[in-house]
């Protein structure tokens, strides 16, 4: 168990060593995942175009949602994005080979690939948060510090836990690729814009059954020192960490009963 | 000392097809679920040291077997027992001590180096690093990896490929090495190399193998002794020699003769084939020895050429199978 670091960083460092064996093509990855995204940004101003504001939210405020949401979002994406690989590997039996060795399956998953490009991505979400702090009016003091600090851990926790939980779906149908997508990368959509604007529906699944609401929204709340709208409890502002860590063992505990109807194929 | 010990395994798969004989669009889209009981039954144990060939026709469960063996996949019933730990509770202490080679997997890294997939298992199975250098220095030797051991993995040849893979599969030192198929699609030659390797490994280290294989070439080379399975159950667990001794008793003597003729009535053969010239007799072993056969043959015909034809275990597997199926219509 102690070693699995070094384990860990010895796995990664091959296939990135693999990747950078085409160095253009990998640079082109990067810029086309820094330019891809950005575009996401330029809906979000399209919008404050024609709105002064979106329920109570400048585009300073909203352009913080974004940045935290892209950063930490994008670097999970990076870590275990290639997850979204397990359909094929369960399709093509190649799974069989993860069971038969001495390290737990969700972590050799997530050593098989490397997504350097993503870098592309979050560099455009620091640029992004970068530019929220300098323009939004923010009242510090310890208790925000610390919420800020927390947040790329707890909301790395939570959307990891979506993607976790999300594919384990693939042990019973090995085609929900689409489906699980929706939630992981259409997760990071939602986390970029205040979520009073979403119906009541969309907004109770997402961000408290799959507590989303707990990676930006709820502690930008307070940091922003923005009202609550939505009638819950203000105390749940703070809860991030502790959501968190619950969402992590309903998702490992989810992935464990995954991997024990793993059924293999007939060749 | 049973190293592996089966009891009553089955392992149920749910497959969903589409309706038989079902008609109109509703029908068609219509899908029921059948069980398929791939593995319904099984028992047997396996000592320590052993090289047992597990071999059946097509879909008998034998792949599902080996698998529920390693911890891949959870039995629906029964239980195993792999150096007394239950694979599917404890996969990862289980997978510390047994090695695998699937012939239609692969466990090396496509785009690295075959070393350099060695050098990543060594980390996995915290091999000693003394360990590790011997182990390399001694299979590059035996199989002969020197060549390819700085090609990358996809741009070897589908022997060399297999050749890596018993070696990845053994660097920890495995008490017990499973292999489904480990001889599919190589040609003779590297049949042989891997036989010749395999039967060696078993003599020296001790490795207990159970083999699956549709090339009855490695059992007879390998194994003393097999299991033989069909639709999920054991149908025969023994003997090779004994199998061959029971089932094959019968030899056939070909002869060549100087010009095609009728059938040879020679006692105790009895010919099944004519082919021109060419004739097959058919004899027991306790009824004729070949000499007095090719004599009596010789003084009937004039005799060009012969062969004798040691029953091939196909043949006996398939007779068991036969018997089998007469067997069960028999008590249905
Ligand atoms: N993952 C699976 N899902 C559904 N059915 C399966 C699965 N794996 C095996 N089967 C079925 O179970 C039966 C046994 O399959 P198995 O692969 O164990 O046979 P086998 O003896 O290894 O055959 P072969 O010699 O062709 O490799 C077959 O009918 C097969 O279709
Ligand atoms: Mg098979």
């Amino acid at each position: 168990m102690a070693d699995l670091p070094a384990i860990y960083l010895r796995l990664i460092s091959a296939r990135i060593r693999a990747q950078l064996q085409y160095r253009l093509s990998f640079l082109l990855d990067v810029l086309g995942s820094f330019f891809l995204t950005i575009i996401d940004f330029l809906a979000i101003i399209v919008i404050f175009y024609h709105l002064p504001a979106l329920a109570g939210w400048t585009l300073e405020e909203v352009a913080f949602l974004y940045g935290t949401s892209y950063v930490i979002f994008k670097l999970v994406d990076m870590l275990i994005g290639h997850l979204d690989g397990l359909g094929d590997q369960v399709q093509a039996g190649q799974f069989d080979m993860i069971m038969v060795r001495p390290l737990g399956a969700l972590f050799q998953v997530v050593t098989l690939d490397f997504g350097m490009r993503q870098l592309g991505a979050v560099l455009q979400g620091l640029i992004i948060f970068g530019l929220a702090l300098w323009r939004v009016d923010i009242d510090w003091n310890t208790g925000r510090v610390l919420l800020l600090a927390q947040m790329p851990f707890s909301g790395a926790l939570i959307f990891a836990s979506v993607w976790v939980a999300g594919h384990t779906i693939i042990f019973w149908i090995t085609r929900g690729r689409e489906a699980i997508n929706a939630f992981t990368y259409g997760g990071n959509m939602f986390t970029t814009y205040p979520i009073q604007i979403y119906g009541a529906w969309l907004r109770r699944l997402l961000a408290f059954i799959i507590p989303l609401a707990f990676v930006n929204y709820l502690p930008a709340l307070y940091i922003l020192d923005k009202p609550n709208p939505l009638g819950v409890p203000d105390a749940l502002r703070f809860a991030s960490p502790l959501v968190a860590v619950i969402a992590a063992i309903v998702a490992w505990r989810l992935w464990n009963f995954g991997v024990r109807h793993y059924r293999s194929t007939g060749s | 000392m049973a190293i592996i010990t089966v009891q009553d395994l089955e392992k149920t798969f749910a497959v969903s097809r589409r309706r038989e004989g079902a008609r109109g669009l509703i029908g068609r889209l219509a899908r029921e679920t059948v069980q398929v009981r791939a593995v319904d039954g099984i028992s047997f144990a396996v000592k320590r040291g052993e090289m047992v060939g597990y071999i059946g026709p097509n879909g008998a469960g034998k792949s599902t077997t080996i698998k529920m063996l390693t911890g891949i996949l959870v039995p629906s019933g029964g239980t195993v027992q792999v150096m007394d730990l239950d694979p599917s509770r404890r996969r990862i202490d289980v997978a510390r001590r047994i090695g695998v080679v699937f012939g239609q997997r692969s466990q090396l890294w496509w785009d690295l180096p075959l070393a350099d997939s060695f050098a990543l298992l060594r980390h996995i199975y915290r091999i000693p690093e003394q360990r590790y250098r011997a182990n390399v220095a001694q299979f590059t030797e035996l199989l002969d990896l020197g060549g390819f051991l700085q090609t990358p993995v996809r741009q070897l040849s589908l022997g060399q490929r297999m050749r890596g893979e018993l070696t990845a599969a053994l660097l920890h030192d495995p008490e017990i090495l499973y292999l489904d198929e480990p001889t599919i699609g190589l040609d003779v030659v590297a049949k042989a190399r891997i036989r010749e390797f395999l039967a060696q490994l078993n003599v020296d280290r001790g490795v207990t193998v159970l083999l699956t294989t549709h090339d009855m070439g490695d059992i007879e080379r390998l194994c003393s002794r097999m299991l033989v399975i069909d639709h999920g159950r054991v149908i025969y667990d023994g003997d090779v020699q004994a199998i061959k001794e029971r089932y094959g008793g019968e030899r056939t003597l070909i002869v060549d003769l100087e010009e095609p003729g009728p059938p040879i009535d020679v006692p105790g053969a009895r010919v099944v084939k004519v082919d021109g010239p060419r004739q097959w007799l058919r004899f027991h072993r306790t009824d004729a020895t070949a000499a007095s056969l090719v004599a009596a043959v010789a003084a009937r015909a004039r005799l060009l050429d012969l062969t004798i034809e040691e029953p091939a275990i196909e043949d006996i597997v398939r007779r068991i199978y036969e018997g089998e199926a007469a067997w069960e219509a028999s008590t249905a």
